[in-house]
């Protein structure tokens, strides 16, 4: 796959790559990229995809009050939290 | 010997007072003690909280409390390192989740917990269950009871190695393309993956959420219909779980006549590559399902050879939007940034192993603009058309049976550096995923030196969990070799 560009792709995954890691992943996912372009192959006209095995819509339960989390249960794991509130970098100036 | 009993032959004896669930619940500690250095299949283990709860299931025992409703009450099952259980560590043997405590259980856990079961250990697995042999676990790698040189498959190859071992009546793993039952097949125990929605996935962490299933590792088949019968069924939690009865599964395991039974073999899956042991192994099961009066005829499924390479398209790329929700923020490890950028790029590079790495590189590539079309478009209408391939096929037979894997258990190490060679590891798993269908793996011989079990794989229509039980148990009933005991069992 000549047109993919390894730390393009790592930047909108937001996954912070070394160059070693850049090297070695570019490898093997041309690897990998050049196994599933076969699927090229295969006639796919007038085929309606299929994102799921069971094709389910609109599927909702009663709108009635009932347990949930508590607020410090889902708070707990956060690695930084002050005053019931995720702590992030600056977001707005 | 009692940890070596069947979750069927314990219940008999927990409802006579013969034994009690601390005897069970110790038994298998006992086991963990002797063999678990080597096996390695459990990443940790609350032996405290297990006591309590075996403690509360010997006073309901006392009181006359089990059968009916509580099937499991003083069962020892341990979890994969997936499933929410309250109170007790989850982290997908990834570094990026190293000290997170559920806030909750998952809807599997409830219902094991609501039929009585005794909930310990955690259980090693590849890092977010994406791996054929454990070795991308973040931890260590787990050795197959049968031979430790060994890899006892993946991604739930601590849950495969624990049933082998001995070491739990009965373990839940989760099957996104062949997780429960390759490692199943490797290791010679029971493993089912359920119809897609059969089993809420409500507290499961989410790898690919269009083909994960939970489902259960059993010594036996009759074992793995009593689990069912507690982890099924419609959870609001879920809104894909199907709302559809959950019928008693233990009602199916009848006699040993396949009479009227039709069973397809593919006709593409008999491909050069596959060990002659295996295949040996497999022809001689089949040849063994006919004498027991099923049909046997060639059925075709010709998309199959596309099948690894959608998987490697819509598996990474769900992936890629499901783990995006580790970002340093809410949970896991966080490593500091300048900006919030620099914060969730530096959390991710430093707490995902390489695999995982790998596969949301990859799910992200094909979902990027300019290339979706052409990738994950397009393996969704090849999806369609291998979901079709299996509509024809149950139209002629009721059953499909294949060999679980092409190899038994390789060596660890023997295909750690070729990604590739390992995804196509699972090529007999991976299509029941796409299509939503039930598949479940099972003892069927042993290769002879190094002596290492052989699986059956049964593939059924959507919902056609009974039927797979019935034809699993005949062939169980008139066999012997699910009763071998591995030598670290």
């Amino acid at each position: 796959m000549s047109d993919f560009n390894i730390h393009y792709v790592a930047r909108l995954a937001r996954l912070e790559l070394t160059p070693e890691e850049e090297a070695r992943l570019g490898g093997q996912l041309d690897n990998i990229l050049g196994y599933i372009a076969m699927l090229r192959e295969v006639d796919v006209t007038g085929v309606e995809p299929m994102s799921h095995a069971f094709p389910l819509t609109n599927v909702s339960r009663p709108d009635e009050p009932g347990e949930s989390l508590l607020h410090d249960d889902a708070m707990r794991n956060a690695p930084s939290r002050s005053g019931g509130l995720f702590v992030v970098p600056k977001i707005v100036e | 010997m009692l940890h070596r009993l069947t979750i069927t032959g314990l219940a008999g004896r927990l409802a006579s007072g013969e034994v009690s669930a601390t005897d069970a619940l110790e038994a298998c500690l006992a086991q963990v003690d002797r063999v678990d250095g080597e096996v390695k299949a459990f990443l940790s283990m609350d032996r405290e909280d297990a006591r309590r709860q075996a403690r509360e299931a010997d006073v309901e025992l006392a009181a006359g409390r089990g059968g009916g409703t509580r099937p499991l009450l003083g069962v020892p099952i341990a979890l994969k390192d997936v499933l929410c259980h309250r109170g007790q560590p989850v982290g997908c043997a990834s570094r990026i989740l190293e000290g997170y405590v559920s806030p909750y259980d998952a809807t599997v856990v409830a219902r094991l917990k609501a039929a009585g079961a005794v909930l310990f250990g955690r259980l090693n697995m590849d890092e977010f269950a994406m791996g054929s042999s454990t070795e991308n676990s973040a931890y260590w790698t787990t050795l197959n009871p049968w031979d430790t040189a060994r890899i006892p498959g993946g991604s739930s190859g601590g849950c495969a190695a624990a049933v082998a071992a001995n070491e739990a009546f009965a373990t839940i793993g989760s099957d996104t393309g062949g997780s429960i039952r390759q490692p199943a097949a490797l290791c010679g125990c029971v493993g089912l993956k359920p119809t897609y929605g059969r089993v809420s996935r409500h507290g499961l962490v989410a790898f690919a959420s269009s083909l994960d299933q939970i489902g259960p590792f059993t010594k036996t088949v009759g074992d793995a219909a009593l689990v069912m019968e507690a982890i099924s069924g419609h959870d609001p939690l879920d809104s894909t779980s199907l709302d559809e009865p959950v019928p008693r599964y233990r009602e199916a395991l009848g006699g040993a006549s396949l009479k009227g039974v039709k069973l397809g073999v593919v006709k593409e899956f008999q491909l050069g590559g596959m060990d002659p042991e295996v295949d040996a192994a497999f022809r001689a099961a089949v040849r063994h399902l006919e004498g027991l009066g099923a049909a046997v005829r060639e059925v075709s499924l010709p998309h199959s050879e596309h099948a690894a390479a959608t998987y490697y398209i819509i598996a990474p790329a769900e992936a890629s939007a499901n783990l995006a929700r580790f970002d340093g923020v809410r949970y896991g490890r966080r490593m500091e940034g300048v900006d919030a950028f620099e914060l969730n790029s530096k959390t991710r590079g430093a707490g995902f192993g390489p695999e995982v790495k790998r596969r949301v590189i990859l799910g992200t590539y094909v979902l990027s603009s300019g290339y979706y079309d052409a990738y994950y478009l397009r393996a969704q209408k090849v999806r369609a058309l291998i979901r079709g391939d299996f509509e024809r096929a149950f139209g002629e037979v009721d059953a499909i049976v294949t060999p679980t894997t092409p190899t038994p258990a390789f060596k660890v190490g023997e295909k750690a550096s070729d990604p590739l060679q390992m995804y196509l590891s699972d090529i007999f798993t991976i299509s029941c995923n796409l299509a939503g269908n039930c598949g479940m793996s099972v003892p069927c011989g042993f290769t002879r030196s190094p002596r290492l079990p052989v699986g059956m794989q049964l593939l059924g229509r959507p919902l056609g969990e009974a039927e797979l039980f019935r034809i699993a148990h005949a062939y169980e009933q008139t066999t012997a070799w699910h009763r071998e005991v591995a030598p670290l069992g």
